[in-house]
């Protein structure tokens, strides 16, 4: 591609990172199917956030929306980065739970109903705390479930991404989109660097953090399905595309024996290079080279 | 924290099963038994310090690579041996500080390792296995996530050194920019927000808290009784549903969970109309 051409594409892009959790939820969609449960107007904020003079949200930051993609029946799901950077509450994780439990009977009353979550976490939100972490074990008993009946598919776009207990909810989910802004891991590098030293993570290292959590790495790893650029349709294609393709034949997370394998295979004596483990794991880690 | 409780897994392991050994070819931090549990055959899994672990950042009792892709493995195992026969109970003891913080571990994908033993227990519960967690010390973080909260029954001991929560206390109070006093206080009026386990036990999530006067040291009536408590516990277990909404319905959350059960009524009345 000449630079011409793609500083054309890149003037010209729609950009979904841009873009509110209404917004990017609504984008998705068949055009004019989709219509918002539970919206703002209805209300339910978290009963907790008052008691500690923390402003609630009238949505809990969490959009549920119901519509059609690519002429499926499908629920998305948009965790709102930008409300107490997108942590799950009682209230947004019980949104999240509940969606995914009526897609579950939709589909076994023969309605075939998939999910698309969009994660912008940062995990549970410590000011509701248990209730918080209950609402994503309970996230993720629900996966599970609905996961068997049709495809249920995480899309972390940045720039917040994806971490926490949520990020091990991604884990579960069917399909993973990530775009190269967006990062997936269960621990971010404040948290390791504070636990365990800044020898061990050098937090302000955005490089690092990237090279380890972002997009481009994770899809090259095999631990993402689709890599996108920050671009409204190409989300929306990558989402369509998994959608019509259906229940996966087996699921990352069940796949323990090649994991492990790989696990019992590294040399844990020194830190790696994240390179390595491209060429070490996935047929992904050629595509990408060749990009 | 205290480091003391990190003995309690082995403890409650040795007493439960009569052993604390891995099985072969796994870490030395995943202790893995059948053994029995009433007139059950039942598997009991947990995670134990190993000071020599290959991983550094997992050497104190962490749930790490290893120990995420471990549990899943012996949880899958026992899902294959049962499937026509008989679903044995399984059991999650539960002591652990914390997941891996490392460099190593994000590289690796640590999140996959858990989301894998959270896909071997749910899998297990929706199979038909009753899937019990005992907590016996700390339970933080990804921890509890990882191992225990898939479980169709979770217990805890009703004592101090027992902590069920998102986070330890001084990374929350730094992270929601309190000091660790007014977190303390907090955490007295907002339940969910507290470390002290009898204000857990009020968010409705607990099948039961049992007493045991020191964890660490229990006496042969101590250990009858709680075998005799995961006995009824997965008797329960097996005469409900499989899914999680006893967490929902018990006299505790329709209490403290009110705005999860608004959510799910409003919205399913909502996605019902055309």
């Amino acid at each position: 591609m000449s630079n011409k051409e793609y500083n054309a594409n890149f003037i010209n892009r729609q950009s979904f990172i841009e873009l509110d959790a209404r917004e990017r939820a609504k984008a998705l969609f068949d055009a004019g199917t989709s219509r918002e449960l539970l919206g703002p107007f209805d209300r339910v904020e978290s009963p907790w956030l008052p008691m500690q003079g923390v402003t609630p949200q009238e949505d809990d930051g969490c959009v549920v929306m119901k519509g059609k993609i690519g002429g499926q029946v499908a629920v998305v799901v948009a965790i709102e980065g930008a409300f107490q950077g997108g942590s799950i509450r009682e209230v947004s994780g019980g949104k999240l739970a509940a969606a995914l439990d009526l897609a579950c009977a939709d589909n076994e009353k023969g309605i075939p109903t998939s999910a698309v979550i969009l994660l912008e976490t940062g995990g549970v939100r410590l000011q509701e705390a248990n209730l918080g972490e209950a609402a994503i074990a309970e996230i993720m008993a629900s996966i599970l479930v609905l996961r068997k009946h049709a495809p249920v598919i995480c899309v972390t776009a940045g720039t917040v991404g994806c971490f926490g207990g949520m990020s091990l909810a991604a884990g579960l989910c069917s399909y993973v989109v990530m775009t190269r802004e967006a990062r997936l891991g269960m621990n971010g590098p404040e948290v390791i660097e504070q636990e365990s030293g800044v020898d061990e993570f050098d937090s302000s290292d955005h490089a690092l953090i990237w090279a380890i959590d972002g997009g481009e790495q994770r899809y090259a790893m095999g631990l993402a399905d689709a890599l996108v650029d920050d671009d409204t349709p190409q989300v929306a294609d990558a989402v369509r595309r998994l959608v019509s393709q259906g229940v996966p034949p087996v699921y990352r997370s069940s796949q323990v024996a090649l994991y492990r394998s790989r696990i019992a295979a590294l040399d844990t004596s020194r830190q790696w290079d994240p390179r390595e483990l491209r060429a070490l794991w996935t047929t992904n880690g050629s595509k990408e080279e060749k990009r | 924290m205290t480091e003391h409780t990190s003995i309690r897994g082995t403890v409650w392991f040795r007493a439960l099963t009569g052993q604390a050994s891995p099985m072969p070819g796994d870490p030395k931090s995943v202790l893995t038994a059948d053994a029995l549990l009433g007139d059950d055959h039942a598997r009991f899994l947990c995670v134990v310090p190993d000071s020599h672990a290959r991983f550094p950042c997992a050497r104190h009792g962490e749930v790490g690579l290893e120990e995420g892709y471990t549990l899943a493995t012996r949880v899958r195992e026992t899902i294959e041996q049962d499937k026509n026969t008989i679903k044995r109970p399984i059991v999650a003891i539960v002591d652990s500080k914390n997941q891996a913080y490392g460099r190593r571990e994000e590289t690796a994908g640590i999140f996959l390792a858990c989301a894998a033993a959270i896909d071997a227990y749910g899998s297990a519960r929706l199979a038909g296995h009753p899937v019990i967690a005992l907590v016996v010390g700390q339970a933080i973080s990804g921890v509890p996530l990882t191992h225990g909260y898939q479980a169709n029954r979770i217990l805890a001991f009703d004592e101090d050194g027992v902590v069920i929560h998102a986070m330890h206390k001084a990374a929350a109070a730094r992270i929601t920019r309190r000091s660790v006093e007014e977190l303390e206080k907090l955490a007295k009026k907002i339940a969910p927000m507290s470390y002290d386990i009898r204000d857990y036990a009020k968010l409705g999530l607990l099948y039961k808290l049992l007493h045991v006067e020191n964890p660490e040291k229990p006496s042969q009536q101590e250990i009858r009784n709680v075998q005799g408590e995961l006995v009824a516990a997965v008797a329960d277990a097996r005469s409900g549903p499989v899914d999680l909404r006893n967490r929902l319905e018990s006299a505790a959350a329709l209490e403290m969970r009110k705005a999860s059960i608004l959510v799910r009524t409003k919205l399913e009345a909502q996605w019902r109309e055309k």
